[in-house]
């Protein structure tokens, strides 16, 4: 018996089929292996797709999985190929995984720290995954990246749009292909002054939790740049659903612009309670009253309803695109699933492939070699034109979408459309940038 | 000035639900001692009926539009609803946008068969358990209620919006002496308020002034005694249950357009209007709705900017606090009567 | 032994051994097997386990004797775990100062909610013990982020003082010893994990559980139940019955306190989310479901929850293709379809059909379950056993506590 930090089942596997003695132990030691849960001979690799599947963002979850299987069935070589078609690199050749076939593990996060991190671990410990993958809040993804790093293995992950993501909390092991709210604020500032002009006068409700403080941060600076006044930061309680006690206030605070910093069901029930009390068919400072949401996804929009016709967000990708990339993907998504896949969707399916071809670039499974192998790697044809996975804070640096509010939706998938693509340099900004301050990558951990 | 009346009317429409929630809670309380923690899921079918309705009359057949195309590049599929190809576009683009209000006769119903199968199936059974069986049991059945909805809807929230009609706002500062634009109100919260208003005055009403409402607040304050009297009084609580989980489902139907209906909603509500009904005293009716207005309208006076910039976070815990400063001055609550629940 | 009668030792033996073999007994399944899906032995779990099961037992202490049904448990569960995560930001990883600091300040939080919250009893009880809990859930996620650091949990970063670590481990350890390391026994197909970080959580709750039976066999113990059958009649005798109330309560805080400072000396992180509702609804739950009064039957209810939340949220469509793979194609596809709804995300569909399933058929929670099949195994086996059947099989904890 030999001493480990965790348990490495692909080997112990393949301990087994090599032929141990039904009663004697078999005895491997640490140097069997240079770094967690490797697979060594096995003839299969596991990815853990660590998602939420029951509690608000469930449906978000769902989308996540099911652009991850796809992935795998690309990697395998099974399927039309989606996106490894048109990736720049080629590494990947529709063979699985350095010859081994890939096969993943699904969990529930419940949008819960705790709950993710035991899913997490249980992946590791239990399954003996390679690298974890998505998610759906903020808080989860730096608990998952925080664990990940301790174990030795990749996070990629996920929806996750908090500044602190790939700031104060960022980590060597692991990645993030979503952008952030810095970049949000970057991308829709510009458009938001184009529309309504530079003297406007800003209210934020804002989720009051780090996600929303970073946002409601990044937003009111961005803005600020571009001279708008900021008329007040409002902080709601997560999850309070009656938002009218902090509507009212905006009625006559005269603010002429409402900035919802809210996400998924606070965000859906607060634009359509700020619809209700006739924010948007006000006039004020002789200027029509308006509405934004910085971060809009899919789901939230069906949410919403009505309520987002004509409002302005960001996102980080959207199936309209019309690059061949997006084309690849839509198709095959859409024809195996029978509707068009949400921006989380893509961020999963992306992450994926591009670990596997990091792997496959590198050579070794080594959470190591593939965290070299993925600093600042350029490529092009994932989506969002060419990308960077910036090497100084793991922070992907791609083209942003200005989204609106379609007006006349022809089908339940066209509630959105692209206003603008907003090129990757307005979006970047230097790794110490004070928004990102704090956080320190560490060394890589190979765990073992 | 404005400021204020506006919070009021917030913490009105707010309390409208917490009264109406804790209305049925109490009484199911009152009338079978039963600690029923499948409340809150009664109030979240409440909305998904206004969502099925909706459905139901958005039912399509459907027709290819050659000159369009969808998302994958294949001819468009139009959907026509039925109800427009019976009734013509003009009235059946009025029956789906009326949807919401018409689920309160389609809800009633089906609420009242909810809590009637409800009762007879499982909570008859559990009347001499303890209350922290009850709570399993029926914190189990909420669970099992709230997946089945899940199931079907999925876990994001639909849009179900209220008729065009009451969509707008209403001035009500003009309609008092005040400026124009000072105290603009939602017309559906007001609707939501006056609906409110009626369905707890009718089960006021209803209990006060029929012999029924009698038999069943006598059965209440002693139910052996009614029992003795050669009065069926089991078959009446069964009734009640159903009204109980009517004026839940009721509750949840027209609070649709203002919290748009998921899954969960009713958990959300669940701990509320336990601390509602608490906070008025266990086994008052009308304990139960006066504590639904005061904390609704406290919950509203708390977020009032000027309020947390004394006390910051304050809108975060205003109705646990209450609630504490109200059990330690006043025992039972507002309206508690000696020994309900007290061991 | 040790104090304790026959039928109790017997008890503690059995608990005993359950627990040091638990990495052999939850690992039933040779991992190269379709149902290796169901093996529950690895080290997290097997954590899980014990921890949730000190936090239902000290919650039972409260429930279970005096009746007072708390809703606010998670609370104390809660700043247990902040405060052992200061004490590694502060100190070092060392998980002893962090848990004896964890117990003290969930001891004297429960003190002050305890003290306020006793003044009141039965349901009232409960919704003031629920307010305190989610007032410091609420807060704890926003207004209190500088200490709790909100949304994200409290962790530790590599800037914090740590002033004593020196050259110790970058992770929880115990004198040196690694909460996370393993050993790993293979035995053929099977594989077993040995963690230092279960067996560290495991002598905490077998001592827990010692403790407990001590305090249901003390004179302290009969007082509380005293106090449950009729507080009255205790008031009249003239004795005041407060004090010993308040000491179960902090009793069984202390117990909740010290489940956090082990969650968070396996993990070391706080969310705010261990201190909401449903987490204190979570233990109410473990404990009815187990059996609320026995000694037992918390520990089982929370086997029984965690293992539902941990393996089955995991199996996913492409499992169930796997188990039925045998099958014809169409009849594969028609069970995958039946099976569905109840996995994966359909986890909690499942759980709440077991919570009305048990509660309706086992009034007396798992523990009563056991009692029917060793029942049903004695008469089986010989008639007139009686009430000295085997113990081997099933141990009959409950009688001697039943209300």
């Amino acid at each position: 018996m030999s001493k480990s930090n965790l348990t490495r089942r692909g080997v112990l596997k393949t301990g087994a089929v090599a032929g141990a003695g039904v009663a004697l132990p078999t005895i491997f030691t640490s140097s069997a292996s240079a770094f967690t849960n490797d697979p060594g001979s096995a003839s299969t690799v596991k990815f853990g797709f660590n998602v939420p599947q029951t509690g608000p963002y469930a449906d978000e979850g769902m989308d996540e999985l099911r652009a991850q299987e796809l992935a795998v069935e690309h990697i395998n070589g099974m399927g039309d190929g989606g996106m490894l078609n048109t990736f720049s690199s080629k590494a990947l050749d529709g063979t699985g995984l350095l010859g081994k076939k890939v096969e993943f593990v699904t969990g529930d996060t419940q949008t819960k720290s705790d709950a993710a991190r035991a899913s997490a671990k249980s992946m590791i410990e239990k399954d003996g995954v390679i690298m974890i993958n998505g998610g759906s809040s903020s808080g989860v993804a730096i608990a998952v990246q925080g664990l990940c790093q301790d174990a030795g293995i990749i996070f990629m992950a996920g929806l996750t749009h908090s500044n602190d993501t790939t700031g104060k909390d960022k980590k060597r092991n692991g990645f993030r292909h979503f952008f952030n709210a810095y970049m949000s604020g970057a991308a829709l500032a510009p458009v938001l002054a184009k529309q309504y002009g530079k003297d406007r006068r800003a209210y934020h409700l804002t989720a009051d939790y780090t996600w929303g403080w970073t946002q409601e941060e990044s937003i009111a600076a961005a803005t600020e740049a571009l001279g708008w006044e900021t008329v007040q930061k409002e902080r709601t309680p997560f999850g309070v659903g009656d938002y009218s006690s902090y509507i009212t206030p905006v009625l006559n605070s005269g603010a002429d612009v409402l900035i919802l910093n809210h996400y998924g069901r606070d965000m859906i029930n607060s634009i359509n309670q700020a619809v209700q009390f006739g924010l948007r068919d006000k006039m004020v400072n002789g200027k029509q009253f308006e509405i934004v949401v910085p971060l809009y996804s899919e789901l939230m929009a069906e949410g919403a309803g009505e309520a987002i016709k004509g409002v302005y967000g960001s996102m980080n990708w959207n199936w309209q695109l019309t690059d061949e990339g997006t084309k690849a993907f839509v198709k095959s998504f859409g024809e195996k699933y029978g509707r068009p896949p949400s921006n989380s969707a893509q961020t999963c399916y992306v992450q994926t492939v591009l670990y596997a071809d990091a792997v496959a670039r590198a050579g070794s499974f080594n959470p190591c070699a593939v965290v070299e192998a993925l600093e600042g790697f350029e490529f092009d044809g994932l989506g969002n034109g060419p990308t960077l996975y910036r090497a100084d804070d793991h922070q992907c640096f791609k083209d942003v979408l200005v989204m609106k509010g379609k007006e006349n939706p022809t089908n339940q998938f066209d509630i959105l459309e692209i206003v603008d693509i907003t090129p990757r340099a307005q979006v970047e900004y230097a790794p110490d940038h004070p928004m990102f301050a704090g956080g320190d990558l560490g060394e890589c951990n190979p765990g073992a | 000035m404005d400021a204020i009346l506006l919070q009021i009317l917030n913490g009105l429409d707010k309390g409208s639900a917490y009264a109406m929630i804790a209305l049925g809670l109490t009484l199911i309380f009152g009338t079978l001692g039963v600690v029923n923690f499948a409340h809150g899921a009664l109030f979240m079918i409440g909305a998904f009926c206004a969502v099925t309705l909706n459905r139901i009359l958005n039912l399509s057949y459907t027709v290819v539009d050659e000159t369009q195309k969808d998302f994958l590049g294949n001819p468009l599929k139009v959907d026509v609803p039925y109800v427009k190809g019976i009734f013509g576009d003009a009235f059946g683009n009025a029956i789906i946008d009326w949807s919401v209000p018409l689920a309160i006769l389609f809800s009633i119903p089906i609420m009242l068969a909810v809590g009637y199968a409800m009762e007879r199936g499982l909570i008859k059974h559990f009347y001499k358990r303890p209350h922290a069986d009850q709570i399993l049991v029926t914190f189990g059945l909420a669970i099992v209620m709230q997946e089945i909805v899940k199931y079907f809807f999925g876990a994001n929230p639909i849009p179900t919006p209220a008729p065009d009609a009451l969509k707008g706002s209403i001035d009500f500062g003009v309609l008092v002496g005040l400026d124009v634009n000072a105290v603009v109100y939602p017309a559906w919260r007001f609707v939501y308020f006056c609906f409110a208003a009626l369905v707890i005055g009718g089960v006021f009403a209803f209990l006060q002034f029929t012999t029924f409402g009698m038999v069943v607040r006598a059965g209440m304050a002693d139910r052996e005694t009614v029992g003795l009297l050669g009065i069926n009084i089991d078959r009446r609580f069964t009734i009640m249950f159903g009204i109980a989980a009517a004026v839940a489902g009721l509750a949840g139907v027209m609070y649709a357009p203002i919290n748009s209906p998921n899954y969960h909603m009713g958990m959300d509500f669940l701990v509320l209007s336990f601390v509602v009904v608490v906070v008025g005293g266990m086994g008052s009716l009308p304990g139960a709705v006066a504590a639904g207005f005061l904390l609704g309208i406290l919950e509203s006076f708390a977020s009032m900017n000027e309020v947390k910039a004394l006390l910051p976070g304050i809108d975060q815990i205003i109705i646990y606090l209450v609630a504490i400063i109200i059990l330690l001055t006043r025992p039972r609550g507002l309206m508690g009567r000696k020994g309900v629940m007290e061991d | 032994m040790f104090g304790l009668d026959k039928k109790d030792t017997t008890l503690l033996i059995v608990v005993t051994a359950l627990v040091v073999l638990a990495p052999f007994i939850l690992n039933p399944f040779p991992a190269d097997s379709a149902l290796a899906q169901f093996n529950a032995g690895y080290p997290d779990l097997m954590q899980r386990f014990v921890i949730f099961g000190i936090f239902a037992i000290g919650f039972n202490l409260l429930f279970g004797l005096t009746g007072y049904l708390s809703f606010g448990h998670a609370a104390f569960l809660g700043v247990g775990s902040y405060a052992a995560v200061w004490m590694f930001k502060l100190l070092s990883y060392n998980v002893v100062p962090a848990i004896v600091l964890a117990v003290i300040v969930a001891g004297l939080f429960s003190v002050l909610i305890g003290y306020v919250s006793l003044r009141r009893s039965g349901i009232y009880f409960s919704i003031l013990t629920l307010a305190f809990a989610q007032m410091s859930y609420n807060l704890a996620y926003s207004v209190l982020t500088p200490i709790t650091n909100g949304e994200t949990g409290l962790q530790v970063y590599s800037n914090d003082p740590q002033i004593l670590k020196g050259d110790g481990p970058d992770v929880t350890h115990l004198f040196g010893l690694e909460m996370g390391s393993a050993y790993t026994l293979d035995i053929g197909p099977w594989s077993f994990v040995f963690s230092a970080g279960y067996y560290f959580c495991a002598i905490f709750m077998l001592v827990a559980f010692y403790l407990a039976i001590r305090i249901f066999r003390s004179p302290f113990g009969l007082m509380l139940r005293a106090v449950k059958s009729n507080q009255q009649r205790m008031a009249y005798t003239g004795l005041n019955t407060r004090p010993y109330t308040l000491a179960a309560f902090v009793i069984s805080g202390m117990y909740a306190g010290l489940a956090g400072g082990l969650m968070a000396a396996m993990d070391p992180l706080a969310g705010a989310e261990r201190m909401q509702w449903t987490a204190s609804g979570e233990v109410v739950l473990m404990t009815i479901l187990g059996g609320a009064g026995t000694l037992i039957g918390p520990v089982l209810g929370a086997g029984f929850i965690k293992y539902f939340e941990n393996i089955f949220s995991k199996i996913n469509d492409s499992v169930l293709h796997q188990w039925f793979s045998f099958m014809p194609d169409g009849m594969e596809d028609f069970m995958v379809f039946i099976v569905h709804p109840f996995i994966g995300k359909g986890w909690h569909l499942t759980l709440g059909i077991l919570f009305m399933l048990v509660v309706i058929f086992l009034p007396g929670g798992l523990v009563e379950g056991g009692q029917r099949i060793a029942a049903w195994l004695r008469g089986r086996g010989k008639k007139p056993a009686g009430g000295s059947g085997d113990p081997e099989h099933h141990p009959k904890p409950a009688p001697h506590v039943a209300e």
